[in-house]
């Protein structure tokens, strides 16, 4: 989870405070000092700290606080709207030029992962159904056009290459061009990696910028950069005027400081945060979003909307129906699973729900994901009869799905053990939902904390 | 922060044993301090193999410039007259065994590879194969950038480790953590990390040639005893040096007090 460290910090703080059914001046205070530590911690600005916590002063100490029956609610809910104006308040969608192609230029550090986040951002474009062009003007460091190559290969989008023996602006240019001939109405602009005090090469954006006239030009920042970053970035941002920020390597336990600090420093908007190897680990960044993971407090839009996206709503209709019913089968059971796993990754599904930070064992959790696939390999071992009736997998049956699928005996026992207990599981909670209610809620209870399913 | 801590101890009770007065006069005390520290006993150069091959690992985060150190360690080597062999084990990110290929050629060394997607740990088994039979000197592993708290990929690079040690039972001879000097704190989790997967010897800290000062690597030398071995400062194959620690110490001094005229 991006943040996590500062996250578990700010939760403890806030905690105590939510505990309290009056809030003295001395609370806040007390409170204050922990998150103004918390955040110098976590490598952001001395500068940007100070002020955060004047503005929180200013409100918490307020009446509204003291007066108000939960005050340690309504001091997070003042640090929530706070976090959520330092990180830039609203989301910052990408520009799109009234005339396409619209044109953006990516511009960092040597490895802060433009290349990579290129080919992301490509990913996305054609996901909301556009048509990107990248182009390779990463002329220097080996093999960065065929890294790129590759990439557009896996998006599935044209890239532009004339070999690392032109100049990057006539490359730009000559890609713009070739943009408008083909119909593309995204231009990237792959630039090498540089470092801001290298006048030659800044001179060469400055080139390109003022060839290609881009609509965006985003400064890509690697999440474990120390303070350094927010030099960086005003430096760049003073001789490019950037118009926003991509930052990588949000899947770190980087603390992510620097990564808070940037927008109040430079004032420019985080676009995009990227969360994983993959190509499509790139979330548009929502502040206000993001502030509340921070806090604990969840992020179920996310959570819906990336739900939305990958999970067939008919489908889920139908298996809330047999859940309801009680006839879940091992086939559902799959079916579920294939399901969950187009989600993401588990552990980040996890950091948006409201509370799992806190609750017990699920902090450390490390899913394995191979785990799911060794579930799948069980369940696939086994036959139509027995997906639909697995009461009659006896001693030897269990034997044979054990050898069909790589595992052990032990392994398709505790599967089976744990598929009868979510049975049973559905069937309380389908009572619970009927007349009789909540009656049976406290049975359900002690069978909650144990191990999920899979 | 312990470093900081401590070191701030040990200057309080240097300037109440030499009764300094002016603040100036802490300058020098601190470098000094700094300079033994960054030093340690131990001698900072590489460790090679009695007889045989040699086997130096890389390993660090996305984008530190794992690569691109060794084609700088290779062209290093070979200019003292050792043969040098590469082996291409970031078989992940796009374009990773081509960047090293082409390091291969402009140094003129060979490089083993396998496909793209293929397991590197069977890359680095080859490559140890190959160097026996080719009579190389040194070999130099790559591995594909890896966030440290992803558990998977960890595992996946103690696998490496452990082929290379099943091959070669003393190797690597040099398991080296690749910094980027612009690194915060985190840089200190790495260390950790990584040296529980793969027993890490020495540092190397790059990008030195940009403003950030890396000061980090002082905190990592005295709480994990890891001696920085070579910085990076730019992209040509000669930007690699041996790390010096007084001047490594003399450049945080005059940054900080660059950016203090600045201010």
């Amino acid at each position: 989870m991006p943040f996590e460290s500062l996250a578990s910090r700010l939760q403890n703080v806030f905690g105590k405070l939510r505990s309290k059914g009056k809030l003295s001046e001395d609370d806040v205070n007390d409170a204050l000092r922990e998150v103004r530590l918390a955040l110098l911690e976590a490598d952001v600005n001395f500068k940007v700290v100070k002020d955060f916590i004047a503005k929180i002063r200013e409100r918490a100490v307020g009446q509204e606080v003291m007066k108000s029956f939960t005050p340690g609610m309504v001091v997070v809910d003042i640090v929530n709207k706070e976090l959520t104006a330092l990180m830039g308040g609203t989301q910052s969608k990408l520009a799109r030029s009234n005339r396409p192609p619209t044109v953006i230029m990516m511009a960092g550090l040597q490895g802060a992962g433009k290349t990579t986040s290129t080919g992301k951002l490509a990913k996305l474009l054609i996901k909301e159904n556009h048509r990107p062009l990248l182009v390779a003007a990463d002329i220097y460091r080996p093999a960065a056009i065929k890294q790129l190559q590759v990439l557009g290969e896996q998006v599935q989008a044209p890239v532009f290459s004339l070999g690392d023996q032109v100049s990057p602006v006539e490359i730009a240019k000559q890609g713009l061009e070739h943009a408008k001939e083909h119909g593309n109405d995204y231009v990237i602009i792959d630039t090498a990696g540089r470092l801001n005090i290298d006048e030659a090469l800044m001179e060469e954006l400055k080139s390109i910028r003022a060839e290609v006239k881009p609509d965006e030009i985003l400064l890509v920042i690697d999440s474990m950069a120390g303070q350094e970053a927010v030099n960086v970035a005003q430096s760049f941002h003073e001789q490019l005027e950037l118009t926003g920020v991509i930052l990588t390597k949000l899947d770190s336990d980087t603390r992510g400081g620097a990564a808070l600090s940037v927008k109040a420093v430079t004032g420019l908007p985080i676009k995009y945060a990227m969360t994983g190897e993959k190509l499509d680990a790139m979330e548009p960044f929502h502040p206000d979003r993001m502030a509340s993971r921070i806090l604990g407090m969840g992020d179920m839009l996310s959570l819906i909307e990336k739900a939305q996206e990958s999970i067939d709503a008919e489908k889920a209709k139908e298996m809330e129906r047999k859940m309801r019913t009680a006839e879940f089968t091992f086939e559902d059971f799959l079916e579920q699973m294939e399901q969950v796993k187009k989600l993401g990754p588990i552990d980040q599904i996890l950091g948006m729900l409201p509370g799992a930070g806190k609750m017990k064992g699920l902090q450390n959790v490390k899913v394995d994901e191979k785990q799911i696939d060794r579930v799948q390999a069980i369940v696939r071992s086994m036959t139509k009869q027995e997906k639909q009736k697995p009461e009659i997998i006896n001693a030897s049956r269990r034997q044979r799905i054990a050898k069909g699928s790589g595992t052990t005996v032990a392994d398709v026992n505790r599967l089976l053990k744990q598929f009868e207990e979510m049975r049973k599981m559905m069937k309380q909670l389908s009572s619970m939902m009927g007349p009789k209610g909540m009656k049976n809620l406290k049975s359900l209870k002690g069978k909650m904390g144990r191990r999920f399913p899979f | 922060m312990n470093t900081v801590m401590g070191l701030i101890d040990e200057l309080r009770a240097e300037v109440k044993k030499r009764r300094i007065e002016n603040p100036q006069e802490l300058q020098p005390i601190l470098s000094e301090k700094l300079i033994a520290l960054l030093r340690g006993d131990e001698d900072a150069g590489l460790k090679y193999a009695d007889t045989g091959i040699t086997v130096f690992l890389f390993v660090g985060v996305n984008g530190v410039g794992k690569t691109t150190t060794i084609g700088k360690l290779a062209h290093r080597l070979k200019s003292e007259g050792k043969k040098v062999m590469l082996a291409a084990g970031d078989t992940f990110r796009a374009g990773a065994i081509e960047q090293l290929e082409q390091w291969g050629q402009r140094v003129g060394v060979d490089v083993i590879k396998q496909e793209s997607g293929s397991d590197p740990a069977a890359v680095m088994y080859d490559a140890i194969h190959a160097a026996k039979s080719r009579g190389v000197d040194v070999l130099l592993c790559d591995t594909a950038g890896r966030l440290q708290n992803k558990t998977n990929l960890m595992e996946e690079l103690n696998k490496i480790y452990r082929v290379i040690r099943r091959e070669i039972p003393d190797a690597p001879h040099e398991a080296l953590l690749v910094l980027d000097a612009t690194m915060g704190q985190n840089a200190l989790q790495q260390a950790k990390l990584f040296g529980d997967k793969t027993g890490l010897s020495g540092l190397v800290l790059t990008k030195l040639d940009s403003t950030a000062k890396g000061g980090i690597v002082i905190a990592i030398r005295q709480e994990l005893d890891l001696p920085v071995k070579f910085v990076g400062l730019g992209e040509k194959m000669d930007d690699l040096q041996p790390f010096d620690s007084e001047q490594f110490v003399g450049a945080l001094f005059t940054k900080w007090a660059a950016e203090n005229e600045a201010e």
